[in-house]
């Protein structure tokens, strides 16, 4: 009966419903990765947009242009960095030292997110309900607050003069102030504390699933808690934590706001080097390629992502 | 996976390590908002003079109009098509380009604003010489056209945000749909009910706390959106995002932590009181469907 009914009146308006939002993602989303695509091959000009046609109409004639120099540009300096010694190299090859920084401190971020955020998770899907609800709260307060403003007030903490330093001379562990910002460990400690709250809930929906009779079960067979956690907690959170180091590490290459305010120019993300090259520098086709080599890079954990999503969703029904 | 017990010592120690990281730096931009020192970091003595700027700051203010007129409407468009993708998904069973669609829908939570921002501004760019904006002899449609894409402004960054909160909205409509009993709205199918009313007057309700929460996370994240709205905005355009990053670039300056104050507390009544109000009206409906279950049964 049910099923008649829903072939008898789904179909019509079906194709309509999916239309709407399929055609919005595919117009303003998915379309807009072919311009990158192309105008990384256009070659960049002084005008209104900053680049040459890649097609042009000349004497009746289609002729189409692709320039490869923005590319080559980057895949010399990955020749540069082999060949020269390490220092020179590192001074030159601004691009490759760019995608190394920002790969090695997502990566380092999304451990340290696990590492912080998986005992909070853990502690609220255990704790009782009343409280559960309270402390997701205070988790998702400082998500709510501005990120901007999150990062600014970093910067009044870890500077010179700032409190940190401040508190640590009056304790007397330091006698003249230590060097904090601008430097990765300053970068590296933004983007934890602003990554967090992406670990944690990921965590915390994969944990609080997990059914309590197995643990009463293991306890109840001899099992030791920590036998308890390794063998039974850690691998049915797995989803769980899949799903936050995504959350976390995809995004976080491409960082620019922490990198810009918190590595002042010392610590040079690839995403800051996107974007000089798009502000500062005019350089629109140089930008393109930047984005298509870092979407070639993150490609791989976005299918991969992408398919276990799919099939967990394909699981729970 | 509650276990009935409080939490032991240790890890009740960890807890407080935890959410102090959390609120840490948040609690010093509060306290040096009252500071009487220009030097951020100094403590002069209480004072309210930096709201007082924050006040008379035209600047900031023509900014921050801007920027909630966006996340107003970024929010509510981002809900509406939000809500249809997560039903697509939740309900729709497979269909034809369904793991595309899968991924486009959450791809932009991931997905670096960077590349969304520069592969959208293209988009816009590449609309703008094929309408021929700036020309005289348009027609109807490219004068539409222009007049939405013609140059970056309030509209290229309100569909920007938009496709960013979509992805957010569709998760939360599509976790919630899971969640709840099919039954109501099989019954009201039997019933004769056409799928669009059904859709508004059974599915709606039912979902209405997931979709409060993905218009305010929505707001929230428009109203915070720096890099998307970098590459979106034009000259005429400055969004409260691009004053504070540009105010700090200048420097540490006790505005912004006046402004953060201000934010702050407004967020943390925001998100008490609706949890507040969605405890009870979650209460309240589980009674009622409770109710309604027994009376069937009986």
């Amino acid at each position: 009966m049910m099923a008649k009914l829903r072939a008898r009146f789904l179909p019509k308006g079906r194709t309509m419903v999916i239309g709407i939002p399929y055609l919005w993602l595919l117009f303003f989303f998915m379309l807009p990765f072919f311009f990158v695509l192309k105008i990384s091959f256009a070659q960049p000009d002084i005008a209104q947009p900053p680049y040459q046609p890649l097609v042009k109409h000349e004497d009746n004639k289609l002729t189409v242009q692709l320039d490869t120099t923005k590319y080559k540009t980057l895949s010399d300096e990955i020749d540069g960095f082999i060949e020269k010694p390490w220092a020179q190299a590192k001074e030159e090859s601004q691009y490759v030292v760019a995608y190394w920084n920002a790969l090695k401190l997502a990566f380092f971020t999304t451990l340290f997110t696990l590492l912080i955020g998986y005992p909070i998770a853990y502690n609220i899907a255990r704790a009782d309900e009343a409280s559960r609800n309270t402390l997701l709260m205070l988790v998702m307060i400082p998500f709510w607050t501005s990120f901007l403003l999150r990062v600014y007030a970093w910067i009044g903490i870890l500077k010179d003069n700032g409190v940190l330093n401040n508190i640590l001379m009056a304790m007397g562990v330091i006698h003249e102030p230590v060097q904090m910002l601008y430097t990765p460990f300053s970068v590296l400690l933004g983007m934890v504390y602003n990554y967090l709250p992406f670990m944690i809930l990921p965590l915390y929906a994969h944990l609080v699933k997990l059914d309590g009779r197995l643990f009463e079960a293991a306890a109840d067979l001899g099992a030791k808690p920590w036998t308890i956690f390794f063998s039974i907690t850690l691998p049915l959170s797995k989803a769980g934590m899949i799903a936050g180091s995504m959350m976390v590490f995809i995004p976080a290459v491409g960082e620019y706001v922490i990198p810009a305010l918190l590595g002042g120019g010392e610590v040079v993300f690839i995403g800051n080097k996107l974007m000089d090259d798009f502000g500062a520098n005019l350089d629109w086709p140089q930008a393109s390629a930047v984005a298509v080599i870092m979407l070639l890079l993150l490609l791989a954990p976005i299918v991969w992502f992408h398919r276990f999503e799919m099939k967990q969703r394909e699981a729970e029904q | 996976m509650s276990n009935g017990k409080g939490m032991p010592l240790s890890n009740k120690i960890y807890m407080a390590l935890g959410f102090f990281f959390l609120y840490a730096p948040i609690v010093s931009l509060v306290i040096y908002s009252f500071n009487e020192s220009r030097l951020v970091t100094v403590w002069g003595g209480f004072s309210l003079k930096w709201y007082q700027a924050l006040f008379n700051d035209s600047a900031l203010l023509a900014s921050a109009s801007l920027s909630f007129k966006i996340a107003f409407l970024s929010a509510t468009l981002a809900v509406v098509l939000g809500t249809i993708a997560g039903l697509v998904l939740a309900r729709f069973g497979r269909f034809r380009g369904l793991s595309l669609f899968a991924g486009m829908t959450t791809a932009p939570m991931v997905m670096p604003e960077v590349i969304v921002g520069l592969s959208m501004l293209l988009l816009f760019v590449a609309l703008q010489s094929a309408l021929g904006c700036g020309e005289e002899s348009a027609g109807l449609l490219a004068r539409i056209g222009c007049w939405a894409f013609g140059e970056r402004g309030m509209v290229t960054i309100w569909i920007g945000h938009t496709t960013l909160c979509m992805a957010y909205v569709s998760v939360l409509v599509q976790s919630r749909l899971k969640e709840i009993d099919q039954s109501l709205e099989d019954a009201a199918m039997d019933l004769g009910c056409p799928p669009f009313k059904m859709f508004f007057v059974i599915t709606v309700p039912v979902i209405s706390q997931a979709l409060v929460a993905g218009w305010m996370l929505s707001f929230t994240l428009s109203l915070d959106d720096y890099v998307l709205t970098a590459f979106l905005s034009g000259p005429g355009s400055t969004t409260m995002p691009q004053w504070i990053f540009s105010s700090i670039r200048l420097g540490l300056t006790p505005e912004i932590n006046a402004l953060a104050t201000i934010v702050i507390a407004m967020v943390t009544v925001f998100v008490v009181v609706s949890n507040r109000l969605m405890l009870s009206a979650q209460a309240k409906r589980d009674k009622a469907m409770q109710m309604a279950v027994a009376g069937k049964a009986g």
